[in-house]
């Protein structure tokens, strides 16, 4: 077995971007995203655990216009997070693998995870 | 290129520490645990968008939504440290520093899970105050 002339890995200045690649780094960088999400619901719940006036100051923040675009983006980014990793579970039963399934996966995904952030907000808006 | 050592040699020492399928396992479950829990705390959020302290308190005191929450709590912060591991380990190459950020990364999301469980506990305290007009 030969070490040396395998295959390597993409080359990304190499590779033209395609839909399924630039969804795989998506579903990576939401990820990481919502982790650092994770402080805005960690920042919420514990400022209503601490009482009516931390809370009142929590929801000014958070309501604020940088609150407001931070939590519509976080929004798409568990919408995107989600449906996506319900595509790769689906995957993970070792179906849809065929390149037509996966490239019409990948666009329900991307419709679903804008739609339902548009619907989220606009059910949720005030 | 011509190598002098065999491939066996190469690979040796870099391989499974057999711990690698329940990595993988758990990322699994903690996800397809996660999709109720995301919707039933998206579906929380959005009723509480513009809620008062008091409104708040009485939803997340209600024993089935702080019993959900808790739930979501746990599974999302092991899932985000099994998925922030494997970034790492694509990315940090260098030991000393990969063991660093690795070490780091755990202990801040343990941190704010046990943070958030916490204010949980402390939310339902405020909510059976005030049902017993404490």
């Amino acid at each position: 077995m030969s070490t040396v002339n395998r295959p390597l890995s993409p080359h990304l200045q190499v590779y033209k971007p395609q839909l399924t690649s630039m969804m795989s780094i998506t579903h990576r960088a939401t990820g990481v995203a919502l982790t650092v999400g994770t402080l805005l619901l960690v920042y919420w719940l514990s400022a209503a655990a601490m009482g009516p006036a931390a809370y009142a100051d929590a929801a000014r923040v958070l309501s604020s216009k940088l609150g407001q675009l931070i939590l519509f983006v976080w929004t798409w980014a568990l919408f995107y997070h989600l449906c996506n990793g319900i595509r790769h579970l689906y995957w993970d039963m070792g179906r849809g693998l065929d390149l037509e399934s996966v490239y019409r996966s990948g666009k329900i995904t991307l419709g679903a995870s804008v739609g339902l952030t548009l619907v989220t907000w606009i059910i949720a808006a005030p | 290129m011509k190598l002098l050592r065999s491939p066996l040699s190469l690979v040796r020492g870099l391989g499974s520490a057999k711990d690698g399928y329940e990595h993988w396992w758990m990322q699994r479950v903690t996800a397809v645990a996660m999709v109720p829990l995301v919707v039933w705390l998206l579906i929380g959020l959005i009723g509480l968008s513009g809620a008062s302290h008091a409104e708040v308190v009485q939803w997340v005191g209600h024993p089935f939504n702080s019993g959900m929450m808790v739930l979501f709590l746990l599974a999302m912060f092991y899932h985000a440290a099994l998925g922030l591991q494997v970034v790492i380990e694509d990315y940090v190459h260098d030991e000393p520093v990969k063991l660093a950020s690795l070490l780091g990364m755990k202990f801040v999301l343990a941190l704010l899970a046990v943070i958030a469980v916490v204010a949980v506990l402390r939310i339902t305290l405020f909510a059976v105050m005030s049902d017993f007009g404490g």
